[in-house]
């Protein structure tokens, strides 16, 4: 006989959702089926007990193969390369949970290492942008029970975010939208006719690089000001239809993700769709939400935020947080040469930055925690395993719209295996014992 | 004015912070003094005598003090940093945060500077006779008030992100601009000798832009008011003049609309 | 456990009548205790020539949760050239007007705080709220979750149902960790998520079709039904707008036929927060218009025994707002053009945050500041009035020893009036600053800040005064009440105490901070008789509006809160 855990929180992207109920079998040892989750959060579940996981730590040898240590060798190793380095990067975060995140900062705080989380190749932008104009913005929940205007913008939620326009977005009958997504109108800026493109009331196949030429088009047509005949590709008079149904709409919102945050422009993109979105109050109630990608990437930004001030590329090199993404982020860093050590945890720069970036990273004392071999893992000196957040050990995540969730353990982890946060721990203790502070 | 010498004799493993090389922390030092001044590399404090040869003492007073920075200082941030008053010869390049936060006196650096050149200045001169990296004359990150004063000129390019959130001051380019030049400025006066790209002016409230050369694509919120005819940094010629950005808000003045100016050259 | 003796200092304790005479104080186990039960062992520490008091208590500030994290997280700029080194067992601390929590933390203890309530926790961001609190070190702390704007309570009190608004408060409570009630801007912030609002408390919510009035008076009534260790705590409607001091009358008055219920030993049925932004006259800010009504409101307020309030008062210096009165916070960022967040959150609530500068050089920053000195000035009874700045709003709480200063000194007020204000004549003519003479003694301000706070919250028991039996929680400052007069004095002695003992521990040694405290987070649990039909509304809500299921609603788990005080409140009838 098998039984179903309910509840239980999806530990792969920024949508978060907590109604998936994982089949486990009669001894609660084995994961048998997923329910609810869309295809991706199925993967990871029925994956995390594939028989190939790796199970302790493996350190790289001269010859560029990897050999078996222990997980006291692996401490040791860590605590040696982040004591002795000068300068630090303790970077990703964004796959794991508060409680690990919060152990990995009071370790950066006594090795003075600069902290950075994958908002630095993703909405790190985004966080530029609030940190400039704000943003207004709202839950989930209220998306499904107030708006009728809903704006893609630079993202593909079809894809990217699966369950998005089923849980909040488009389809949901809620308090005040009871007719879903019959009641909801659909505009989609991206350069691409992709699927989430092929079911907006309106497409803008807006020209690649010109977001922000566009995106202030829609504010100057706000004002009734002239326009050029086009903008971005597209003819000023759809920009004044786009701007008369935004207006028209009784509670809108603006969903946006990498197509702005990582394309000519980056935080300025998502500055003028800010503030496009507040000048939109003038005339009907508008929000506006990133659509972040890892499953705690939220999270990451939050507690370093209550503990240090600054939600990514933070510096803590000279004893008090310091931070200016373009000198404190991890690839500036990499590729400048200003760092001497490398710790990834949660996350795969091996697979996301720049080969240059990686480059460095391969030359450099590297150490990454992470379940599985990974392109990261493969260039780092050491890569530890550890238990999977959200299946094997539970913990504190945000979602895209800062929610707090908790997530849930559903099996043991693999015999032996510790999670994030006893590795951390352990990190700690002995980077206090070689510094000689508590 | 009495000149301090410092030549770099050990180059930095990562970089160093040397926001104490500054006529106003210099003021009243003699060279074994400034030696002892701290820099920082990563989290651990050397002696600036560690990595700089120093000769020379400085005057009493910063505004009577000159600094002759020698060697290859590519890797070395916050030169000048806080200043209010004397004078900073750079021979070679320098690293980020040249003359930030600067209040006075005067910086040349005669090979490049990185990015944050001048970040938040409030008066004082700053001559770059290479290129400039990106946010140059900008604000720190989040602070609405950007430049206030000064003057910061560029022989050669300028990066991205120039003048941005700019209140006062002018930045004179005498190369070329990189993309989002004068963006959220509410002030100030930016000069493009060479050519610009796109995204120049975005989101201005006030203050100037004046572009010589090429506009690849103009922002959408400028339009056309009329052809002026003004003298520019010496030089006289005539100028299409647009107001914008359209898509902000503007602040009135006597009853009429104040807007961003931005002045192409015809 | 530790013993300490405190001898010899100035004691100011307005629960033992002590009005500064030299007495002893015994620690022993975590509790105070009358001197001679300390024994020979204790340690001693000499209080000679300073202050001895218990430690502090504030009623409301915003120090935990998710719109304080979006002032932090959005405001580099706050914490540029302020940050403080690590150094021995204290964490890294930054940030001015929103500092990070090691630095709440330890800034509160420095000033001989004890416990701060967090003024605001949005329910669906419970455990943010938690996680924040857990990571403040030293000070003990609660959250009061928001109800005015809460779907469950504006459909039960729509329908005149007590009994289930009661029992919604109380499964609230248990859900969230939560202490007890707090109703910002009734109303008005649900209509905010249609862009309107209600700013006199008989406009009714759009489609709830329930006045504030009727929120204002539900809420109490459910309070009292409950006999919660706090009453309800208001921010009434029309925040900041010149003219509301009528709808702050209004307001005030929703508290007339009620008494306090329950055995926590309060007087009052309702707290209003912040009074200062809420006793604007005139009708626009220019100073031909605008004018201090803080002798009506006080008028009011002196007239009556079961209203509390704090002041909010300004300090004259940049820094963020923040409040779950959203709409407000989008008209302030379309006065001020500064960068502004919001969130609405569903069948919640909704909060905002703006960056303000209260610029010494314009009238308006002058008069608020009057305003909210005037206030407490004018009181009657010091129990009643509590020393605030709304933090962040109306300044940082760092500024508390500075507000004291002004209310102790008529000198120092003064000094404002002519050397920092630009327009300070203008504002005498406008408001009543200049022709008040009172000054507070340390007895009253003991009152405002420890006496009064902690009876009001229902925690006389515990906190505010150095009663044998209560929280070893004492401070020792280093003003000597009987030959320092000069008002400088004040501010420094307040703003960095030479000890601190916390629950029995002593975190502030000399002036320097020695420990991170064991802290606890006070949550309130009340039992109420079962009530199928809250039980079958909440599950229907869930199931059909809110974006997460009901399982995982509650605050559960140990991580989030580690060491928590329950006080448990028996409401079954």
């Amino acid at each position: 006989m098998t039984k179903v855990v309910p509840d239980v929180i999806c530990p792969f992207c920024g949508t978060l959702c907590d109604d998936i109920e994982v089949e486990v079998s009669d001894d609660g040892k084995t994961i048998v089926d997923v329910y609810n989750a869309c295809a991706i959060g199925a993967q990871k579940f029925m994956h995390a007990q594939a028989g190939d996981r790796v199970t302790r730590p493996r350190m790289q040898q001269p010859d560029g193969s990897y050999k078996e240590v222990s997980y006291d060798e692996a401490v040791e190793y860590t605590a040696q390369m982040l004591v002795n380095a000068k300068k630090p990067l303790m970077y990703g975060w964004s796959s794991t949970s508060c409680e690990a995140q919060g152990v990995g900062h009071e370790i950066a705080e006594k090795v003075g290492a600069i902290v950075d989380n994958t908002a630095t190749v993703c909405h790190g932008s985004t966080l530029i942008a609030v940190q400039d104009v704000g943003i207004p913005s709202c839950t989930l929940g209220e998306i499904k029970n107030r708006a009728d205007r809903i704006i893609f913008w630079g993202c593909n939620p079809t894809h990217a975010h699966p369950r998005h326009q089923s849980r909040y977005s488009i389809y949901p009958r809620g308090f005040f939208t009871n007719k879903g997504h019959k009641n909801r109108k659909m505009i989609v800026v991206d350069p691409r006719n992709t699927d989430t493109a092929k079911m907006a009331d309106i497409h803008y196949q807006i020209e690649q690089g010109r977001d922000f030429e566009l995106l202030s088009a829609f504010r100057v047509a706000l004002r009734n000001e002239v326009l050029p005949d086009f903008v971005a590709g597209i003819p000023k008079e759809k920009i004044y239809e786009g701007a008369e149904l935004m207006k028209s709409g009784r509670f809108g919102v603006i969903f946006f993700g990498m197509g702005v945050t990582q394309s000519l422009s980056k935080n300025h993109n998502i500055d003028n769709a800010i503030m496009l979105t507040k000048d939109l109050n003038e005339f009907t109630k508008f929000s506006i939400m990133a659509m972040r990608g890892h499953y705690n990437v939220t999270g990451s930004g939050q507690v370093l935020g209550w503990q240090f001030g600054f939600p990514f590329c933070v510096d803590l090199t000279r004893g008090f947080a310091r931070y200016n993404p373009g000198e404190t982020s991890s690839n500036d860093l990499l590729r400048r040469g200003e760092v001497d050590a490398v710790f990834v945890l949660g996350s795969d720069p091996g697979a996301h930055f720049p080969i240059s970036s990686v480059k460095k990273i391969a030359e450099l004392p590297s150490v990454a925690v992470d379940p599985h071999i990974t392109p990261t893992t493969e260039v780092s000196k050491l890569h530890v395993p550890v238990a999977f957040v959200g299946i094997e050990v539970g913990g504190s995540c945000y979602r895209m719209d800062n929610v707090p969730i908790d997530a849930r353990k559903v099996v043991d982890p693999p015999e032996g295996v510790l999670t994030d946060e006893e590795f951390l721990t352990r990190v700690n203790t002995r980077v206090g014992e070689l510094m000689g502070v508590n | 004015m009495d000149t301090v010498t410092l030549t770099l004799k050990t180059p930095p493993t990562l970089y160093l912070e040397a926001d104490n090389i500054s006529p106003d922390v210099f003021a009243g030092k003699k060279a074994s003094e400034i030696a002892e001044l701290h820099v920082f590399e990563g989290r651990e404090q050397f002696q600036l005598g560690k990595y700089f040869d120093v000769a020379g003492s400085a005057a009493t007073t910063a505004a009577d003090t000159r600094i002759v920075v020698k060697g290859d200082t590519t890797r070395v941030k916050y030169i000048g940093m806080k200043m209010s008053a004397g004078e900073i010869l750079v021979e070679g390049d320098a690293d980020m945060y040249t003359g930030a936060w600067m209040q006075g006196g005067s910086i040349r650096v005669n090979g490049n500077v990185d990015a944050f050149t001048g970040i938040g200045m409030t008066g004082g001169e700053i001559t770059i006779k290479g290129n400039a990296g990106n946010y140059l004359g900008a604000a720190y990150r989040g602070d609405w008030r950007g430049m206030q004063g000064g003057t910061i000129r560029v022989l050669g390019n300028a990066g991205s992100d120039t003048g941005y959130f700019m209140n006062g001051g002018e930045i004179i380019i005498e190369g070329d601009a990189d993309v989002h030049v004068g963006t959220h400025a509410e002030g100030g006066r930016i000069i493009i000798k060479g050519n610009g790209k796109s995204k120049i002016g975005g989101q201005m409230v006030q203050g100037e832009i004046i572009v010589f050369g090429t506009i690849d694509v103009m922002m959408p919120g400028f339009k056309y008011v009329e052809d002026v005819e003004m003298e520019v940094d010496g030089t006289n010629a005539n100028f299409a003049l647009y107001h914008g950005d359209l898509g902000e808000r503007h602040p009135k003045k006597k009853g009429q609309i104040v807007y961003g100016k931005l002045y192409q050259k015809i | 456990m530790s013993e300490y003796l405190i001898k010899n200092g100035f004691v100011f304790d307005p629960v033992l009548g002590i009005k500064g005479d030299k007495v002893d104080v015994g620690i022993k186990d975590g509790k105070i205790v009358e001197a001679s039960d300390v024994s020979s062992k204790a340690k001693k520490i000499d209080a000679s020539g300073k202050t001895v008091m218990a430690a502090g208590v504030d009623v409301h500030a915003h120090v935990a949760g998710p719109k304080v994290n979006v002032g932090r997280n959005y405001r580099p700029e706050d914490k540029l050239f302020k940050g403080s080194p690590k150094s021995g067992m204290k964490r890294m601390e930054g940030g001015f007007s929103v500092p990070t929590t090691f630095r709440t933390g330890y800034n509160y203890a420095r000033m001989g705080y004890g416990f701060v309530m967090e003024a605001a926790m949005p329910p669906l961001y419970a455990r943010h709220v938690h996680e924040e609190i857990r990571d403040t070190p030293i000070i003990d702390e609660a959250a009061l979750p928001v109800f005015g704007n809460n779907w469950f309570v504006l459909e039960y009190l729509k329908n005149g149902e007590v009994e289930n608004t009661a029992a919604y408060i109380a499964w609230l409570l248990r859900m969230t960790r939560g202490f007890g009630v707090k109703n910002v801007n009734p109303g008005g912030t649900e209509a905010w998520g249609w862009g309107l609002n209600c700013p006199t408390i008989h406009d009714p919510v759009p489609y709830f079709d329930i006045t504030p009035a009727q929120i204002i008076r539900g809420l109490i009534e459910a309070n009292e039904f409950l006999g919660l260790p706090h009453c309800m705590h208001v921010h009434g409607n029309s925040l900041g707008e010149p003219g509301n001091y009528t709808v702050t009358l209004d307001t005030l008055k929703q508290a007339e036929g009620f008494s306090p219920k329950g055995s926590f030993g309060r007087d009052q049925v309702l707290h209003h927060t912040h009074l200062q932004f809420h006793s604007y006259g005139g009708d626009s800010y220019a100073s031909k218009s605008f004018e201090s009504k803080s002798k009506e409101i006080m008028d009011y307020v002196n007239s009556v025994d079961n209203i509390t309030f704090d002041m909010g008062c300004v300090t004259l210096d940049e820094t963020t707002t923040m409040t779950a009165d959203g709409p407000f916070e989008h008209h302030l960022t379309e006065l001020n053009h500064l960068k502004w967040a919001n969130t609405d959150v569903e069948l919640e609530t909704a909060a905002g945050v703006v960056p303000y500068v209260y610029n010494p050089k314009t009238f308006i920053a002058g008069a608020q500041w009057a305003i909210g000195i005037e206030l407490a000035l004018y009181a009657k009874d010091m129990m009643k009035v509590f020393v605030t700045t709304d933090h962040p709003n109306a300044g940082p709480f760092t500024r508390y020893p500075r507000v004291i200063k002004w209310l102790m000194s008529r000198k120092a007020r003064e000094d404002v009036l002519d050397n920092v204000l630009k327009y300070g004549d203008t504002v005498r003519d406008r408001c009543f600053i200049g022709e008040i003479d009172r000054e507070l003694s340390l007895y009253e301000i003991a009152m405002m800040t420890r006496a009064g706070p902690a009876k009001a919250l229902g925690l006389a028991h515990m906190f505010g005064s150095l009663k044998p039996g209560l929280e070893g929680d004492v401070v020792v400052y280093p003003f000597n009440p009987e030959t320092d007069d000069d008002p400088e004095k004040i501010e420094q002695a307040f703003s960095n105490c030479s000890f601190l003992v916390k629950s029995g521990q002593l975190v502030i040694d000399k002036g320097e901070i020695v420990s991170n405290g064991t802290k606890r987070t006070l949550w309130v649990d009340a039992k109420v008789n079962e009530n199928p039909q809250v039980m079958r509304d909440v599950e229907q809500k869930f199931l059909k509006y809110y974006s997460v299921n009901l399982g995982n609603y509650e605050v559960t788990g140990h991580h989030f809160v580690p060491n928590p005080y329950v006080i448990e409140v028996d409401a079954t009838q």
